[in-house]
């Protein structure tokens, strides 16, 4: 039938129809004020932690002590202390006694004394002054840690952390999204219009990229927070980890979108959603309590770092802590880009063999029999 | 032209269509009844590629339907359904544009359809907020906003007013009428009587009946008459070839053997006197229907 009234045509391509598709995500996401408000809570997090972190780390001020005669070169050497000058040995005393410093430094009178001074205080040897003005061996470690194993727990967790909250969010967004179609019906007028692939693909992409640009958001927020707040030092360490964070996630964060979409699309209404998707929750918090319990443990960090499901969390921790070679984040991408695909070609056949089955939960079984 | 050809279907051993054939011609109206799940869902979905057949092809002008041949039509599911919170305009917007319409064409076809529709105070709202029948119209809306050249409605009249019915009447008619096959079901026989050219009647995923409207009333009419005369009727009983099965002075209903027996009838009922009515009975949509699936 020709009819030169008629606009023509033009079949949109494969990709063109992804890029519809994944632009009504967006939109549908940008619209919703809950996703807007956990966006906002979980960008608030981070920001907090950076700030908390830096006011804990400023709040060490320096002990002031007075100081006596001679004895000030011996205290003006090691630059840890906040100096008031006094005239005299009872002086620096009364300084001691008012409180107003909390040690005196004074000359020695007792010449077998090394240093040839004498540190006095009120009530207890003060620790830090002491500790200080100790000479101590040369202490030599033949393997020094790279990271502070405190320091490397927070990482840890907040890998952790950020991995699994993104990771439930943006998957149970997706899951209620294609059971928000298979529910309302209009499924079948998109799969009369557009290929099944073409609707996965453009709802994985869609929210994928919205996750992606959450965890940059994140990592730009904390970078930039840490610079500020004058961490530089720990900005250089955690830096390369978050980039490498970021590259996993984007993968990782496919893999597990296009699960939760083929698991959602076995059942029919929003009630089941939760139930039907467990199965994928369960894979995104083992990475997170494998992290927390195992942080320490090199062997289980290598293997995590290798296993599809954990290596977004495992192989960044490793980078953090110095135990991954140059080319095993490169390895393991492979091997998660690799996992990517196959799931996501498992996982839109089920997502099209399930679509049109209304009413009670499709197996698993039937999903992938043609 | 849609061509079905001896599309075939099965649910593991539970067979749902055998050997269906069928056309919808250009610009004919073509009724699809049958009885719930008598297969007519299962049959559109699978013009529409929705699903595939275990056998048969779908063919357009002799061609077999490829999936880009999807966009030129316009499908209105029986299960109704568009996305609850997004807007009317908006949506009517993305639907076209994932046919292939520019963002220019899809904005005018959407603003066009809205008009005549009725519906076009209520573009922004989004479609929760809609009653029923304008979510029913909207969802008209959806199945034609991309100009499409072939439509297949599943139950396009359902849950419609009937103004609503008369203004989705038109606009079909009005399809049909620029030369666009139009397949529509319904279980609204009065409806279908009034609007379709063509009739197809499934049961048990089985085509029962197929061909024009006045074919299938020609086809299941008895050789049953009916006459209204000035005077008294009784003579017809006396007729050769007539067996009068109802009678009530001046009015009977007789079955004829022969036409020339009917028409003999006639011309001596005019000796007699004057004669109001004579005619064939003929049987309505939902004789046939229930003859036809008996």
């Amino acid at each position: 039938m020709s009819n030169p009234t008629r606009p023509v045509h033009t079949a949109p391509t494969f990709a063109q129809s992804v890029w519809l598709v994944s632009n009504r995500e967006i939109a549908a996401r940008l619209r919703s004020k809950s996703f807007l408000i956990a966006t906002g809570i979980l960008l608030l997090i981070s920001m907090g932690s950076v700030i908390v972190g830096s006011i804990m780390s400023q709040n060490t001020s320096l002990t002031r002590v007075a100081v006596v005669g001679t004895a000030i070169s011996v205290v003006e050497q090691t630059q840890a202390f906040d100096i008031v000058e006094a005239s005299s040995v009872e002086g620096a005393e009364a300084l001691v006694r008012d409180g107003s410093v909390d040690a005196a430094v004074v000359p020695s009178t007792n010449t077998d004394s090394p240093l040839g001074i004498t540190v006095i205080t009120l009530d207890s040897a003060p620790n830090d002054v002491h500790g200080t003005l100790t000479v101590s061996p040369d202490v030599k470690i033949l393997e020094p840690a790279e990271q502070d194993g405190f320091l490397a727990y927070l990482v840890a967790i907040g890998f952790g952390i950020i991995f699994l909250m993104s990771a439930t969010t943006f998957g149970a967004t997706i899951a209620q999204s294609v059971v928000e179609e298979k529910q309302t019906r209009i499924v079948e007028i998109l799969m009369s219009t557009i290929s099944v692939r073409a609707l996965l693909a453009g709802k994985v992409l869609g929210n994928s990229l919205m996750a992606f640009a959450q965890i940059v958001s994140i990592g730009l927020l904390v970078s930039i927070g840490l610079a500020v707040t004058g961490q530089r030092v720990l900005l250089a360490d955690v830096g390369p980890a978050i980039v490498w964070f970021a590259v996993f996630f984007a993968f990782g964060f496919v893999l597990l979108a296009a699960l939760y979409a083929a698991t959602a699309s076995m059942v029919s209404r929003q009630e089941d959603v939760g139930s039907a998707t467990s199965p994928v929750l369960f894979l995104v918090m083992i990475p997170y309590f494998m992290v927390v319990f195992f942080n320490d443990n090199p062997l289980v960090l290598a293997i995590m770092s290798y296993v599809p499901f954990s290596a977004p969390v495992g192989m960044p921790v490793r980078i953090f802590l110095s135990q991954a070679e140059w080319w095993e984040p490169v390895l393991s991408l492979i091997v998660l880009a690799l996992s990517t695909i196959v799931v996501i070609l498992i996982g839109s056949r089920i997502y099209s063999n399930a679509l049109l089955r209304m009413g009670a939960r499709v197996s698993l079984r039937e999903a992938l029999h043609r | 032209m849609l061509d079905i050809r001896g599309v075939t279907k099965s649910y593991g051993t539970r067979k749902v269509l055998s050997d269906v054939s069928f056309t919808v011609g250009d610009g004919r109206m073509t009724g699809f009844v049958g009885a719930n799940g008598a297969g007519k869902t299962t049959t559109m979905r699978i013009i529409l590629g929705v699903l595939s057949p275990n056998a048969g092809i779908v063919l357009i002008d002799g061609v077999p339907v490829t999936p880009n041949d999807r966009r030129r039509f316009g499908y209105m599911p029986e299960e109704r359904g568009l996305y609850p919170k997004m807007k009317v305009a908006e949506q009517l917007v993305y639907l076209a544009r994932l046919h292939g319409l520019t963002p220019a064409s899809a904005r005018r076809n959407t603003d066009d359809l809205l008009e005549r529709l009725g519906l076009t105070e209520r573009a922004r709202d989004t479609v929760e907020s809609l009653s029923l029948g304008n979510q029913q119209r909207a969802q008209i809306a959806a199945a034609l906003v991309h100009d499409p050249e072939f439509l297949v409605l599943d139950e396009p009249f359902s849950g419609l007013d009937p103004l609503a019915v008369e203004v989705v009447m038109s606009v079909l008619a009005g399809y049909a009428a620029q030369g666009a096959p139009v397949l529509f079901s319904s279980h609204q026989l009065d409806i279908v009587e009034r609007l379709c050219d063509d009739l197809v009647i499934i049961a048990d995923g089985e085509i029962r009946a197929n061909g024009s409207r006045e074919a299938l009333r020609e086809q299941h009419s008895s050789p049953r008459y009916e006459i209204r005369t000035a005077g008294d009727t009784g003579w017809i009983r006396s007729q050769p070839g007539i067996t009068v099965i109802d009678f009530d002075g001046d009015f009977a209903v007789f079955e004829a053997e022969t036409d020339a027996a009917s028409q003999a009838v006639l011309h001596r009922a005019i000796t007699i006197g004057a004669v109001h009515t004579f005619s064939q009975q003929r049987p309505s949509l939902a004789t046939i229907f229930k003859e036809v699936i008996a």
